[in-house]
């Protein structure tokens, strides 16, 4: 089972991210859960979304203490809610950031796997707004290959409707222009 | 055709109830319940659903309102949870003393104080005397099924009761996941329309809810008492069809890996299928354990949970409510209750567990399972437990 | 009502407690909650019929050339009709007289 946990904030989309996540993964023919960090709505508040994707029926009931991967939306989070800090081992650290591998893991102390993007750059030039839910998850498919970027096509058409095509443009230019590295513990 | 999805449990519950061709709802939005009816009231501004959808200022009258609309011979359907379920309170016993056939969802969630809109069991123990049907579900596929062939049940000539489905809060109806949907043609033929066997109707007039003198009151309890006792064998009946047209079958006391063990754990609603996990990783430690998911709440299944005990020497009983100043939990009190009068009976004990939406780990059975052992080796030193509580 | 209340079992009752005879309310005579009952003074009816709109029994009925009487199985004796009247042509009598 892989369990990947969003960090953003209200308004940004993360939860709209991990049903996206989820129904491409169902697509797939694999199971998963799709779920927010449940309470009261705040737009900018941080929040946390979480995802689990598995090859059989999924039978937890509870958050996610231990996620294979972290997505970051929005950077100005890393200090407030420390997404690393519970993130295992071999656990994979999706970023978006303007600044190089070098400065983030220096900037931020990152030992990690680390996948990073410059999501705001290709929102605003894809999709001309700041919202960098779909974008972030071409650079999820990047790291970890959780699902095929296609499959997201459909869930996005179903979601976004005439949208749908922009968002999937700027997904996919995320997913050829994230770079990975290996962890440096 | 059944047809796999992903969709989020709340939704996929609006559909299932969009399947059954409800044809009244009126209902009040109340977290966690929301997405439930508003989605309902969408299908139906759309034309998707042909229903009369009321809006209302209440609880207290959206249950109202269906007992007119179940009156006048709809279909209806309602769903709430917590502080509007309580609202509802008085007018849930008269829905079931007149025979109303509606059927509601509740999200199950805690009721306040502190304000809480998280989930636990606490609402609808509040309402465990009500008289109508109630089960729990596990999971969004559960909530699914049951939401349709509650319908097949509350109607039935020789029901003719009320239905409460029962879907823990935010853990189960926030969670998008995958289940089948049953086609429109499966669930006609499984789900006829409703004809009410009394309804008004000015050609036909009748008097409902008159006065229920003292020399009358109790042969009207009795018979209500003795019907909802009876609506097991159409439970179990409507049960089995849905389970033959899609392979999902459902009982009033559900066994997981229970051959030989010595203890039983027992919860109820996604309790469960975490629990199943911690009796997995138990079970390959060596431990002597099992469990039993109690999806039939009324009528309480007192067969057949006698029967499922079957020589085990402790039963572990998670509540996710707490009777203040009581015996514990509402389902030890039950259980140990309706285990008493056995030749050889089990040790029962109480666990308090998941309250207002604190979160429940496999690990955390796993704990309990090893605490409640140590305690049955002795004088238990307590009534029941408060698992996980600091101080 | 077919028989007295106390001698239904609980298998008799009917399904949602509900009344299948229309009027049964009929067979409650509240004639006997009465310590006075109206009597007109034909002389000063106008045959206006406001008693016969007010009584909240309606135990009031019209006879033949439209004067009113009372049916007294019904009649709680409240008064109301007597206060209302307009030219004041009925009295309030009570029980014993």
């Amino acid at each position: 089972m892989l369990e990947i946990r969003f960090h953003g904030r209200g308004g940004q989309g993360a939860v709209t991210s991990v049903e996206l996540l989820a129904l491409a993964a169902i697509e797939e023919g694999k199971f998963a859960q799709g779920f927010p960090s449940f309470g009261p709505e705040r737009r900018g508040a941080p929040v946390l979304a979480f995802l689990r994707i598995d090859d059989h029926h999924i039978r937890l009931r509870c958050k996610i203490a231990q996620p294979d991967v972290v997505t970051i939306l929005d950077p100005s989070l890393i200090r407030i809610q420390k997404p690393a800090a519970d993130l295992k081992t071999n656990g994979i650290i999706v970023l978006n950031t303007n600044k190089s591998l070098a400065e983030a893991r220096q900037e931020y102390g990152f030992k990690h796997t680390l996948a990073l993007v410059d999501a705001n750059h290709i929102a605003r030039e894809v999709l001309g707004v700041l919202i960098v839910n779909t974008t972030m998850l071409g650079a999820l498919i990047k790291a970890t290959g959780v699902v095929k970027v296609d499959s997201l096509e459909h869930p996005l058409r179903e979601r976004f409707g005439p949208m749908a095509a922009k968002n999937f443009a700027a997904l996919k230019a995320a997913y050829e222009k994230t770079v990975v590295e290996e962890a440096r513990p | 055709m059944a047809k796999r999805v992903g969709i989020e449990v709340s939704l996929a519950v609006s559909h299932a109830v969009q399947l059954a061709r409800a044809e009244a709802i009126a209902a009040y939005p109340i977290t966690p319940q929301t997405h439930i009816v508003e989605h309902l009231s969408s299908l139906v501004a759309n034309g998707d659903l042909e229903a009369e959808f009321i809006n209302v200022e209440s609880e207290h009258s959206a249950i109202s309102a269906c007992i007119g609309t179940s009156a006048a011979g709809a279909r209806t359907y309602t769903a709430t949870s917590s502080q509007g379920l309580a609202l509802m309170h008085e007018i849930l016993f008269i829905a079931s003393a007149m025979r109303f056939p509606i059927v509601m969802a509740v999200a199950n969630r805690a009721l306040s104080g502190p304000l809480s809109i998280w989930n636990d069991h606490s609402d609808i123990m509040g309402a465990r005397d009500i008289g109508w049907i109630q089960v729990f579900v596990e999971n969004g596929q559960e909530a699914f099924d049951h939401s349709i062939m509650a319908f097949k049940i509350a109607e039935h000539r020789r029901v003719l009761l009320p239905m409460i489905v029962n879907l823990d809060g935010f853990i189960l109806s926030h969670v998008v996941e995958a289940l089948e949907f049953a086609d429109q043609d499966t669930v006609d033929r499984f789900l006829p329309s409703y004809s009410p066997w009394h309804h008004l109707d000015p050609k036909k007039p009748v008097t409902m809810g008159a006065f229920g003198m003292p020399e009358i009151f109790a042969e009207f309890k009795m018979k209500h008492q003795v019907t909802l006792m009876n609506s097991y064998d159409q439970i179990m009946k409507v049960w089995q069809e849905w389970g033959q047209l899609t392979g999902r079958d459902y009982h009033p006391v559900e066994h997981y890996k229970t051959e030989g063990a010595k203890v039983l754990l027992l919860t109820m609603g996604c309790l469960s299928e975490v629990a199943e996990i911690a009796v997995d990783e138990l079970r390959s430690a060596g431990e002597s354990v099992g469990l039993l998911k109690l999806r039939l709440w009324r009528p309480f299944p007192f067969a057949a949970l006698r029967e499922a005990i079957n020589g085990a020497e402790l039963v572990i009983v998670c509540d996710r409510a707490l009777s203040v100043g009581g015996v514990g939990g509402p389902v030890l009190a039950e259980v140990r209750s309706v285990l008493y009068p056995m030749a050889s009976r089990p040790k029962v004990l109480g666990y308090i567990i998941g309250l207002g939406g604190r979160d429940v780990p496999p690990e955390a059975f796993k704990e309990i399972f090893s605490q409640a052992q140590a305690e049955a080796e002795q004088e238990p030193s307590e009534e029941f437990y408060m698992y996980g509580v600091r101080g | 009502m077919t028989k007295p209340l106390e001698d239904f079992t609980w298998q008799e009752i009917e399904l949602g407690g509900i009344l299948r005879e229309p009027g049964s309310a009929r067979d409650y005579k509240v004639g006997d909650w009465k310590s006075q009952h109206p009597v007109w003074t034909k002389s000063h009816c106008i045959r206006c019929g406001i008693c016969w709109t007010v009584c909240p029994e309606g135990a009031i009925i019209e006879e033949e050339g439209g004067y009113f009487d009372v049916n007294l199985d019904y009649c709680k004796g409240c008064g109301i009709c007597a206060r209302e009247c307009v030219t004041g042509c009925i009295s309030m009598v009570t029980e014993e007289e």
